[in-house]
């Protein structure tokens, strides 16, 4: 995979989602100490979806990606997962521990298969991670510590922790959250190649004009879902406005649809 | 130069030569993951804990004491563990709870009935003197038990130590590896706990682990460094005590502190900022 140049506009990423179906959720409600965080989620993950979880802080996102995982257990309705379904996970890079001993190989390695029969990486295991490494552009940082990284470097690294599991499905947490324009449009670039490749894409993110408009689906969510859809299904004032609890207005330009805050300075912008 | 080389001429010093070293290891070794789990706090607590069920068992069936003991600290770790998951209660404050209530038990035992085993003061700072065959056996085999641990489940402790969450969805059963954990922490003071004193046993399992971690930016290298300064640690504290005529845990810990000024001269800013944070989380 070619690492794109940053004065590449955002690729056009299509997804129709009508392939199997790799996840469901019926009717879920979780949370955390007896306070449910969502409500009544329903909504299914196919192999050919690109989503994206957009919404206000607090309002679910995490938790909904944690449903997916299986990682937070639905108090309410159920979350049926494919067989073997191979997922992969992308944190967030602030949750992550920058100051943990570990260099980019030890990282990605730690994501390997092992058994308790065979806890030592095989050379084929070690080959793996050189040359995914490699095909996410940071393969000469390898033995460098995990903070040495620039951001976007930091989003390759785990990317290729995700990438060796060889997932049919990934999920990111804000994967641009904190980074620059440029590596933004690098992370989204190689987003939109792996789901060329046939992998399916969940991510939540806080930026409605600079990735969710650019998406072929998302789901709007506060404390349940508001919305489902295209961002020309979603993305519109009143959607926007019961998902953040603000006014907002929404522009198209060349196709696409661009959301203004209906600030002090922006009152006079018409929808 | 005789007089440099005359404790080894006793059988005593060499059994506890031996011991100190290895004790320093384990808790070198296993001393990585508390330091880097952020529970630098529950192993300080977990010694003082294990000392309650010590005094107990000194007092009802003193030939089980280690067996007691043991046991103690184990469900001392596990209580915590539920108290701080599953309720509003920090693990900070779980531990100074359950921990040091079991301490003060154990002093209230000691200073009521007394004991015929070892005594009130080697029991909180280590001694050298009493070190039975026993005792070896079970250094030896904690020591085995530990490694074998961090060998087979290398890459689970790995994971669930730098990033539970994703570990959670790798196959890495972070509930259970947690639990293995204390087990083999409460083992780790228990079998360390006659040398190095339980009021030190917390300071060996951080001094050699902030070492190693100021030294590289690599976890496989810093388990290998904090073992290896471990053993330095208990083997020249030993041999220092004896000169100095103190128990052997306070020579142990003091050789780990002055290293630790040591390295953080040597390092400076840098060694400062690999160290920083690595209780914070």
């Amino acid at each position: 995979m070619a690492q794109s140049t940053h004065n590449e506009k955002v690729k056009p990423i299509t997804g129709t989602g009508v392939g199997p179906e790799l996840i469901r959720l019926d009717g879920v409600s979780a949370g955390y100490d007896h306070h449910m965080v969502l409500e009544d989620v329903s909504f299914h993950i196919h192999e050919d979806q690109f989503t994206g979880i957009v919404g206000p802080s607090g309002a679910g996102k995490t938790s909904l990606l944690r449903l997916l995982l299986k990682t937070l257990k639905p108090a309410i309705g159920t979350v049926w997962q494919a067989p073997d379904l191979r997922v992969a996970y992308v944190p967030q890079l602030e949750t992550v521990n920058w100051n943990f001993p570990i260099t980019v190989f030890e990282c990605v390695l730690m994501s390997r298969k092992s058994t308790r029969l065979r806890p030592r990486a095989t050379a084929a295991e070690k080959k793996s991670v050189s040359e995914v490494l490699d095909r996410l552009g940071i393969g000469n940082l390898a033995h460098r510590h995990i903070r040495e990284l620039s951001g976007g470097q930091q989003q390759r690294m785990f990317l290729a922790r995700a990438l060796l599991r060889q997932p049919q499905l990934l999920l990111l947490d804000e994967p641009t959250s904190g980074v620059d324009i440029s590596t933004r449009h690098d992370i989204m670039h190689l987003l939109a190649d792996l789901h060329e490749d046939g992998m399916a894409i969940v991510l939540t993110t806080h930026d409605l004009n600079g990735i969710a408009t650019h998406l072929p689906h998302l789901v709007c969510v506060n404390g349940g879902m508001v919305g489902e859809g295209t961002p020309l299904e979603v993305m519109t004032s009143e959607v926007l406005e019961r998902t953040y609890g603000a006014k907002m207005d929404v522009l198209e330009h060349l196709g696409v649809r661009l959301v203004v805050d209906q600030g002090p300075g922006n009152s006079e912008v018409k929808s | 130069m005789t007089t440099l080389l005359e404790p080894f001429a006793y059988a005593f010093f060499q059994k506890g030569l031996v011991v100190a070293g290895l004790s320093g290891a384990l808790l070198g070794l296993i001393g990585v993951f508390i330091v880097l789990r952020g529970m630098s706090y529950m192993g300080h607590g977990l010694s003082h804990s294990i000392f309650g069920g010590f005094a107990a068992m000194q007092l009802f069936a003193a030939k089980f004491y280690a067996l007691g003991a043991g046991l103690w600290g184990i469900l001392s770790a596990l209580a915590i563990t539920a108290v701080s998951k599953r309720s509003r209660v920090g693990a900070d404050a779980a531990i100074g709870v359950i921990t040091l209530a079991s301490f003060a038990l154990g002093v209230a035992l000691f200073a009521k009935f007394g004991t015929s085993g070892p005594s009130f003061e080697n029991a909180l700072f280590g001694s050298i003197l009493g070190i039975t065959t026993g005792q070896i056996i079970g250094l030896i085999a904690v020591s085995i038990v530990t490694l074998l641990f961090v060998f087979l489940r290398y890459r689970a402790l790995l994971f669930s130590s730098f990033d539970p969450d994703v570990a959670d969805v790798s196959g890495v059963n972070v509930g259970r590896i947690e639990a293995a954990l204390m087990v083999v922490l409460s083992l780790a003071i228990l079998a360390t706990l006659t040398v190095i004193g339980v009021t030190l046993v917390a300071a060996m399992l951080v001094i050699p682990a902030v070492i190693a971690r100021m030294l590289t930016n690599s976890f496989s290298r810093m388990l290998a460094y904090s073992t290896g300064i471990g053993f330095f640690c208990g083997v020249a504290g030993m041999y220092a005590s004896y000169f100095a005529d103190v128990p052997s845990g306070t020579m142990i810990v003091l050789v780990g502190a002055s290293i630790f000024v040591l390295v953080l001269s040597l390092t400076g800013p840098a060694g400062l900022r690999r160290s920083a944070g690595l209780d914070s989380h």
